[in-house]
């Protein structure tokens, strides 16, 4: 390093400099390893914990941040959603998928096990907030949507609607909502793992129509 | 009736489903409506924008250069508390504190170790960006970027100062704690750092109770104690120390030549101005040599103890893993030790698998924490030796100078130096008159404290 015109550089110094291109080069190692994990990963289809975009091609469209969804398939509705979230009004409620809903008279997401009677009055209801809104659409067939703004994640319906009905209710994480915490406090809470991380370019896992 | 027999035929049909009941199972085939209804859609509200995390990593890298110009160039602390609050605005406020460098490191360390994680590339650049600023100009990321850093430096009212013994002693806190921080997220158990982050909830304007609490005991001993959890606690705060120790240019006091007029001496909240020391009497450094001595002797016993220390505690830190907890239990349930059942027992049930799996995956994880509690506590006895090694080494020091690991690179203490005074009126003749008054009262108040 030092040149014969130059005086021999400090022992300290020399030593610190030394060191200082050794962490940096582990800075690189470190940020490379992780950089060409993600290309792996994106290359063969597993950029997601859930493993649900294998055929997403595109990588750049993978190295956007993940967002925080519920697998619904394997969300037991146990209720943590409604209490365990950052939030004051959790970011988890409830979605209908329409194409799944039977549009059933008597909807187990929407009564009580045993109604005093098959109407819309509060004392027939499951929903602790009523946000669920009951519409005639022809005979036998009734319309059931959510209201969010007052749905609070509590997963009743839910439980519900899959114990007796098609399963068309289930519980998400909406994006409108979500903070996207680094360690999601209802994942940690979770007790069937359905907390899973997906690319924020596909942010919804749902229910689907063929799903055996 | 007509319902009730409905609810009958329902129950029933149930009952015939429920033998190959799988959830989502369409029990009553969706209706061809004759109405014209159509129906509506499910409503997906978007997530942020990923744009957005991009702009967040140019504020970050536009920040921590402009934080490095403040301190070591304009050296101006008006300027760098400006951009201190901007930062607490930005990153914590606005943004709500996630995704920040600090619990970064998790999720790089979860990307080695669990393969079907890897890092998102925000995240991974949130986490280097402040590591290669603070290799070339400290520890300025501390200094005004870090949102946690920022709400404790804006609380900072009257310090204190902290004997040396006990920082020391409380700074230990912050290796223990990476050190953990880093075990369980190798073992993809949980982001401690995130979990226990004092400050997001203010961030956020809500959250956990007892994490509030935390915040504000936090923000209040603040008030006294400068920056506690930078100093004491922050794991990240661990790593940029050893980088600002070898950082290419560094925050000095004076911004020329130091004349010992000892103004400067107590301007530092967070005790990281080192005084100049003389040489060690003969005595004394005579007893140093051989407590030093015994000190590198007792360094591998320590390590080797911390890590038996660490490997014994595996059954106790592997609870912190969902996996496990759920083994124990369903153990509990099995052996009939414990009445009824959880939801987690209940769900593992549900998928209808061996519980001999289970446990061997349980103790799979168990043996992961055996060889994690060696290398962790292995580890917090190698800081805990090098630590008592530093503490007993004797260096001279002809100058006042900003301990360069210690250093938050907050400038308080440029505006107690008088030589910056006159190259502040070197440089700025214009604005000389008010300048010079504003420095003088400055000066008096600042020797007096």
């Amino acid at each position: 390093m030092a040149e014969k015109s130059k005086p021999l550089p400090d022992r300290r110094k020399f030593l610190a400099e030394a060191f200082r291109y050794a962490a940096l080069g582990t800075l690189g190692v470190i940020g490379g390893a992780a950089f060409a994990k993600r290309y792996r990963m994106v290359q063969e289809g597993k950029c997601v914990e859930s493993g649900l975009c294998k055929e997403c091609s595109l990588f750049e469209k993978c190295y956007k941040p993940q967002v925080w969804q519920i697998d619904p398939y394997k969300c037991i509705a146990c209720g943590n959603c409604a209490t365990y979230c950052v939030l004051e009004e959790s970011a988890v409620k409830c979605v209908q998928v329409y194409p799944v809903c039977g549009y059933c008279k008597i909807c187990f997401g929407f009564f009580e096990p045993e109604p005093y009677d098959i109407n819309e009055g509060a004392e027939n209801q499951l929903c602790p907030t009523g946000a669920i809104k009951r519409t005639y659409i022809e005979d036998p067939y009734y319309e059931y949507t959510i209201d969010e703004s007052l749905c609070i994640g509590c997963g009743k319906c839910v439980k519900g609607c899959n114990t007796f009905g098609n399963g068309s209710f289930f519980l998400q994480v909406r994006h409108d909502r979500c903070l996207n915490c680094n360690e999601c406090a209802i994942a940690a809470a979770c007790p069937s793992g359905a907390f899973v991380r997906v690319p924020a370019d596909r942010p919804y896992l749902l229910k689907e129509v063929d799903h055996a | 009736m007509m319902d009730f027999r409905h609810i009958n035929i329902t129950i029933a049909l149930v009952l015939i489903l429920c033998g190959i009941g799988l959830a989502g199972t369409i029990r009553f085939p969706p209706p061809e409506f004759e109405s014209g209804y159509e129906l509506p859609d499910t409503t997906t509200p978007s997530p942020r924008q990923g744009i957005y995390e991009y702009i967040d990593t140019i504020v970050l890298l536009l920040a921590l250069g402009l934080s490095s110009y403040l301190v070591l160039k304009k050296r101006s602390r008006k300027a760098i508390f400006a951009l201190t609050v901007f930062s607490l605005i930005y990153f914590g406020f606005y943004r709500e504190g996630c995704v920040c460098s600090i619990g970064a490191i998790q999720n790089i360390v979860l990307s080695f170790f669990d393969p079907g994680y890897a890092v998102p590339f925000v995240v991974l650049l949130f986490f280097l960006l402040p590591l290669v600023f603070t290799l070339f100009f400290g520890r300025t990321f501390c200094a005004a970027v870090c949102p946690l850093g920022a709400i404790q430096d804006v609380v900072l009212l009257r310090p204190v100062s902290v004997p040396g013994w006990i920082e020391n002693g409380l700074r230990l806190l912050a290796y223990i704690y990476l050190g953990a921080a880093v075990l369980f997220a190798a073992t993809g158990s949980a982001f401690i750092i995130c979990r226990y982050d004092p400050f997001v909830s203010f961030f956020r304007l809500s959250g956990n109770i007892n994490v509030l609490i935390l915040g504000a005991c936090f923000l209040i001993v603040g008030m006294f104690i400068g920056r506690p959890y930078c100093r004491f606690i922050c794991p990240y705060g661990v790593i940029l120390r050893q980088l600002s120790r070898i950082s290419k240019w560094r925050v000095t006091i004076t911004p020329d030549e130091c004349i010992k007029c000892r103004l400067c001496e107590d301007s530092c909240p967070f005790g990281a101005i080192k005084k100049p020391v003389e040489q060690w009497p003969a005595k004394e450094h005579r007893r140093s040599k051989k407590r030093l001595a015994l000190l590198m002797v007792l360094l591998p016993v320590l390590t080797f103890l911390g890590g038996w220390a660490g490997y014994g505690l595996r059954t106790t830190t592997a609870k912190m893993h969902a996996t496990v907890r759920l083994a124990e239990r369903v153990r509990l349930e099995e052996t009939g030790k414990v009445e009824g059942t959880t939801d987690a027992s209940d769900a593992f049930r549900a998928l209808g698998t061996e519980t001999a799996g289970l446990y061997d995956d349980a103790s799979n994880i168990r043996a992961r924490f055996g060889l994690g509690g060696w290398i962790f506590g292995g580890f917090v006895g190698l800081v805990i030796g090098m630590k008592l090694i530093g503490v007993s080494l004797w260096r001279k020091r002809t100058d006042y100078e900003a301990d360069r690991a210690s250093c938050l690179a907050c400038g308080r203490c440029f505006e107690y130096c008088p030589r910056e005074h006159l190259r502040r009126k070197g440089n700025s003749i214009v604005q000389n008159t008010s300048g010079m008054e504003s420095g003088k009262t400055e000066l008096n108040s600042g020797g007096g404290r």
